[in-house]
């Protein structure tokens, strides 16, 4: 049977605000991440030694970085840039400060999953644009970008659903959503149904994103027909 | 008119250096379609590369219309890469855009008017005839379609150049074919310079005015393609002419002759007339000769009979009638 306490975390919303809350950080983070690790992957692959503008040291150094952070267990990083996140929005608590640790842990990811995109850009395509006299600049977002979008949205779904996971982690150092939820009323207060409810909730979240994210990376994909 | 001067090309690897391309001299004059053949791994493809500079060579020049391009600032680099249209073997479409952005894609870069792009556009594609596909991708079409895509897409900013790296090898007999006619009715029709690779002798012989034959980062041999046709000098040029086995599976015993057909005696009947003027039978053991421009050019190899008589007789007749000849060993 549900539990008492179940019955009254819906009724004042708690839950339905810890969907929202959930949401909101996965969404807010992911587009943070992206605005960081997009130029970032872009560059880890115009510079690499068979990219199209190869900077080796650049590329030695910025491959270094994303590695490291990379290598990291989130659960220990995000406790270790709980300095940064008060340095930039003020406060080591609450969904603002793990919006800054989640951005800090899945930047390099997300860096890692574009390069990968556009490493699968055809390069007969790449040396037909440099044929027709295009600079590296444009080849980047007429060619490399576009070509590569449909990849690129299935990465950004992966990104997500990690985002997603890292977000419910957050919970055990002050961040809010189903993962709080989950621990402070389910494992914390013996609510079995509880913790349950919150992962039925995530799962239903994740295939959302990956439903909606792998309809329109193929929509948009004009190579399947 | 292009001229390649001096040029070395050597690709360093874990495994040592590569020569891909070694002492290299060329020149393509202005309006002929010039063809580079040679078996892969000879250093063709690089060696078309290293005409609008996607390779680097190690030393030598590149030098366009009487400008030394390998030492031309970025910039300037691209602006020349825009005058000289480029075509490859996989197309190289831009899989995301359709058929007539593909075709504006050149005009976007040279910066075009938009309504002036969209209406050369449609003019090349009329040209191709693939106006009905505008609206396509290219996972769409066949591979004739879409090299004539890229085609048009070569052609966009009006090239007075244009490469084509083995644009054929991916097709069928048949759109070879029209891909040929329609790039030698480009150069006629528009006067654009065509530079063709290839490891295919046919495609040589069907629309080029000259070829260079390249081997082992060399070139062997450069002339008209009716001469080397007729009389190939180095062993590759034989090689790549004389299909192999042409020359060997000699009949013990036998004496054999070549007749090379070198296009002045194209309305006699050669064969007939010898066997009839010398009453001596022969045998065909091969022959291959090519129409080009009209004139037969080509050889075949003759088995003779025994007898000393006989092949003398058939010696003076090829020599009073001018036919050139070469015995077999």
């Amino acid at each position: 049977m549900l539990s008492e306490m179940l019955h009254q975390l819906w009724e004042n919303g708690v839950i339905q605000r810890g969907i929202w809350e959930t949401v909101y950080m996965t969404v807010i983070s992911t587009a943070i991440s992206y605005i960081i690790g997009l130029p970032l992957g872009l560059l880890l692959c115009v510079t690499d030694r068979d990219g199209i503008h190869p900077i080796p040291w650049l590329n030695k150094i910025l491959g270094f970085i994303v590695n490291v952070f990379r290598s990291m267990p989130f659960i220990i990083l995000m406790i270790a840039v709980l300095p940064v996140a008060k340095l930039v929005v003020g406060t080591s608590m609450g969904n603002k400060a793990m919006i800054v640790a989640l951005v800090i842990a899945a930047a390099p990811y997300v860096a890692r999953m574009v390069e990968s995109s556009i490493k699968e850009v055809d390069k007969g395509v790449i040396e037909a644009a440099q044929a027709m006299g295009t600079s590296s600049s444009k080849i980047i977002y007429k060619v490399l970008v576009p070509e590569a979008k449909p990849s690129l949205i299935v990465g950004a779904v992966i990104s997500m659903v990690t985002i997603l996971g890292y977000s419910a982690m957050a919970a055990t150092i002050g961040g809010g959503g189903l993962g709080m939820i989950a621990i402070t009323y389910g494992y914390q207060r013996y609510n079995d149904d509880i913790i349950w409810i919150c992962v039925i909730l995530t799962i239903i979240i994740v295939q959302i994103i990956q439903e909606a994210g792998m309809h329109i990376a193929h929509r948009i994909d004009k190579r399947i027909r | 008119m292009i001229e390649l001067k001096n040029l070395n090309k050597t690709f360093k690897t874990s495994n040592g250096d590569i020569v891909a391309l070694d002492d290299i001299n060329l020149t393509v004059s202005d309006g002929e379609i010039f063809g580079i053949i040679g078996l892969s791994g000879a250093g063709k493809s690089t060696l078309v590369r290293c005409i609008n500079l996607l390779e680097r060579p190690t030393s030598g020049d590149v030098v366009i219309d009487g400008r030394v391009i390998n030492t031309l600032p970025g910039k300037e680099l691209l602006k020349v890469r825009q005058s000289i249209g480029m075509i490859f073997q996989s197309f190289n479409l831009l899989e995301q855009r359709n058929v007539i952005k593909n075709v504006c894609y050149p005009m976007e870069i040279a910066g075009m008017d938009k309504k002036e792009m969209l209406r050369r556009a449609d003019e090349l594609l009329e040209m191709v005839g693939l106006s009905d596909r505008k609206k396509s991708y290219p996972s769409q079409l066949s591979g004739g379609q879409k090299q004539r895509v890229a085609i048009a897409r070569a052609l966009a900013t009006r090239p007075k150049y244009l490469l084509c790296d083995e644009a054929t090898s991916a097709l069928d007999p048949n759109t070879t074919r029209s891909i040929l006619e329609l790039l030698k009715e480009i150069n006629k029709t528009l006067g654009v310079t065509i530079v063709v690779i290839t490891h295919e002798m046919s495609v040589i012989d069907k629309i080029c005015d000259r070829v260079a034959v390249i081997h082992e980062s060399r070139i062997a041999e450069t002339g008209k393609v009716s001469r080397i046709f007729a009389n190939p000098q180095s062993e590759i040029a034989k090689e790549l002419i004389l299909p192999k086995g042409a020359e060997s599976n000699p009949t013990p015993g036998s004496r054999r002759i070549r007749i090379i057909f070198d296009g002045s005696e194209s309305n006699m009947p050669v064969i007939s007339e010898l066997i009839l003027a010398t009453k001596v039978p022969v045998n065909i053991m091969y022959a291959d000769t090519k129409d080009i421009e009209g004139k037969a050019y080509g050889h075949m190899i003759l088995s003779l009979p025994d007898g000393e008589s006989g092949i003398e007789k058939i010696f003076a007749w090829l020599e009073a009638n001018n036919i050139e000849y070469r015995e077999e060993v």
